[in-house]
């Protein structure tokens, strides 16, 4: 009799699993497996499901398609630039903010705007301002030129005017998170370790380097990797400023690249955008292993 | 005597020390927060200039001559901006609440239930959380075509339900909940499932709060998912159709019409935000990034 009530109560906790197992199983853990076969069966025909064999193939022809190499090239780039750039400026900013007590709370709210907003509805307000039409040459042209400069187009010109933009724009919408963390850990510095330098008339500068960047190192080794990640995986930014076509504009990422292989006018190669995806899964992977060895040396816990 | 000026020079240099740093801390400042609104600025500014104003601008100016609506009436009457609204309301109402109904499950069974094989399921659990998006999409792009849900909404929602990182933070909640409360309601006959909606939920009604609201941005923000699985412009959601309109809506000259759209659709989470301000920041700090 025990017995059986205990084998019921054991059924129960996985029927309140179940739609959670359902869910994950279709929509995860099957796709996850799915996705390596893909990548390795060669010659896959979507409309007769059937494929030639199996091996590397399609790794070689993505490593070697411009397309591909274009979009690693633009996500590294993106990586290198703004990952560095964002965290410092938001560890600049969120200095200030901590120092603060009047209208901290205003300049907290409007530093996490970017956040709640649409990144493909703002981009294009960033693609107004930048572009260069017949009719306008644009606010930050008009600036350009006022401070002597030559204006350029940087939704249609030149490779690092869109780079630039496309940096930037990147910074503007990562740039909330970062904040917010920072200046939370920041502001939950025991306040001791603070009045014991001050009595030791221990500098700013030094307290700065000495106390605080020790305290908040793992926040920002954390937002570092996290920015990595998010920065290897960008896609809608560039959509926002440059139109779908980005192989076009030649600003895709690994991602478009995944995207473009599996849909739309160049798209019916699922064999091709698994191989590229699980490319991206590796980088992704390795970068983040290498992260983790040299902050074991760096962060103070 | 000479002591006391010292100490007084001190004293002055130091606060004419603070003072250059507050001001060099609150400019800094006051320039990110334009450089954040700007953008926000410019929209409104740019949608309510008249199509023939803002073209005659070679300069453009601050601030609109002949302040018109007409814009905004053209967003919703040129190209189905309220259908995009709709769906995606839709899509955002429907994913949350099937999403909250399957986490809430969940993390009871993990939080209360004893049974066999609970912790190598929730290490199973917690482990796809590693998994990007971008790895999976592919298959789950191929199963919703065979299985004929492009274009429907079943097709936009289900792959989007579930979300395990919200799952662990309901579970955490969960668990804080005393235990003895649920010994207590066992002595008194109550059965699981009423438990869980008469006192575990009421319980957890803050955290609740904040999943609902982070997967309610997400969702409306969403855009990679939407566009792989919809072409047909019935089913698009806000991000497709501001899309849409930037490459055949309105012509690409008409930017006045283009930013009265981006404004109506910015509007909805900038409100909510506002509203939810603590919330949305706590849950956010709580382990949110922007996917």
């Amino acid at each position: 009799m025990k017995k059986k009530k205990l084998d019921l109560s054991g059924l129960k906790g996985w029927l309140y699993l179940l739609p959670a197992i359902v869910f994950l199983g279709v929509f995860m853990v099957y796709p996850l497996i799915d996705v390596f076969i893909y990548s390795l069966e060669e010659g896959y025909n979507s409309a007769s499901q059937t494929f030639f064999g199996v091996g590397g193939y399609n790794y070689a022809y993505v490593l070697r398609d411009p397309y591909f190499l274009q979009a690693l090239k633009n996500t590294f780039i993106l990586v290198a630039v703004t990952v560095p750039l964002s965290t410092l400026i938001a560890l600049l900013l969120s200095v200030a903010l901590s120092s603060i007590e009047a209208l901290r709370n205003l300049f907290q709210t409007v530093f996490f705007l970017p956040y709640v907003t649409n990144t493909l509805a703002v981009g294009l307000v960033f693609m107004i301002l930048f572009q260069k039409t017949e009719y306008t040459e644009g606010l930050v042209n008009l600036l350009i030129t006022f401070f002597g400069g030559t204006a350029v187009d940087f939704i249609d010109g030149p490779y690092w005017a869109k780079m630039f933009v496309l940096c930037l724009y990147t910074i503007w919408i990562v740039l909330p998170f970062k904040i917010l963390i920072l200046t939370s850990a920041l502001l939950s510095v025991d306040q001791t370790y603070y009045n014991s330098a001050k009595v030791d008339g221990t500098s700013r500068f030094r307290t700065f380097m000495r106390i605080t960047l020790p305290m908040i190192s793992p926040m920002i080794f954390y937002l570092f990797i996290t920015g990595c990640i998010g920065a290897f995986k960008a896609y809608s930014d560039a959509v926002a400023l440059f139109g779908t076509d980005l192989n076009a504009a030649e600003m895709n990422t690994i991602v478009g690249y995944v995207y473009d292989m599996l849909y739309g006018d160049s798209g019916g190669y699922p064999s091709y955008a698994s191989a590229a995806a699980v490319i991206l899964f590796t980088i992704v992977l390795t970068i983040t292993c290498i992260n983790l060895i040299v902050s074991k040396k760096k962060v103070h816990y | 005597m000479n002591h006391e000026m010292d100490y007084e020079k001190i004293e002055q240099k130091t606060k004419r020390k603070q003072r250059i740093v507050k001001t060099l801390t609150y400019t800094l400042l006051v320039f990110w927060g334009v450089v954040v609104l700007f953008p926000f600025f410019w929209m409104v500014l740019t949608s309510i200039k008249s199509y023939g104003e803002y073209n005659s601008e070679y300069i453009p100016k601050f601030y609109a001559s002949s302040p018109t609506m007409s814009n905004y009436i053209e967003a919703f009457t040129a190209v189905p901006l309220a259908e995009y609204f709709l769906n995606t309301l839709i899509f955002t109402v429907v994913t949350t609440a099937v999403m909250l109904v399957v986490i809430t499950l969940a993390a009871f069974a993990f939080a209360r239930l004893e049974f066999k094989g609970k912790n190598a399921a929730f290490v199973l659990f917690l482990s796809m959380m590693m998994i990007p998006n971008e790895l999976v999409i592919i298959t789950n792009f191929v199963t919703i075509t065979d299985l004929d849900m492009r274009n429907t909404f079943a097709g936009l929602i289900l792959p989007s339900v579930m979300s395990v990182f919200y799952l662990y933070l309901l579970k955490e909640t969960f668990q804080q909940i005393p235990d003895n409360l649920y010994q207590a309601a066992k002595v008194d006959g109550t059965s699981d499932f009423k438990y869980l909606c008469r006192v575990m939920v009421p319980m957890a009604k803050p955290t609740l709060v904040t999943i609902t609201i982070l997967k309610v941005i997400e969702c409306w923000n969403s855009y990679v998912w939407p566009r792989l699985i919809t072409d047909d412009e019935a089913y698009y959601l806000v991000s497709n159709g501001i899309q849409e309109i930037r490459e055949n809506g309105f012509g690409r000259e008409n930017i006045p019409a283009m930013m009265a759209a981006v404004v109506v659709i910015t509007l909805p989470l900038i409100v909510l935000f506002l509203v939810f301000r603590n919330k949305i920041m706590e849950g956010v700090s709580r382990g949110g990034t922007k996917g």
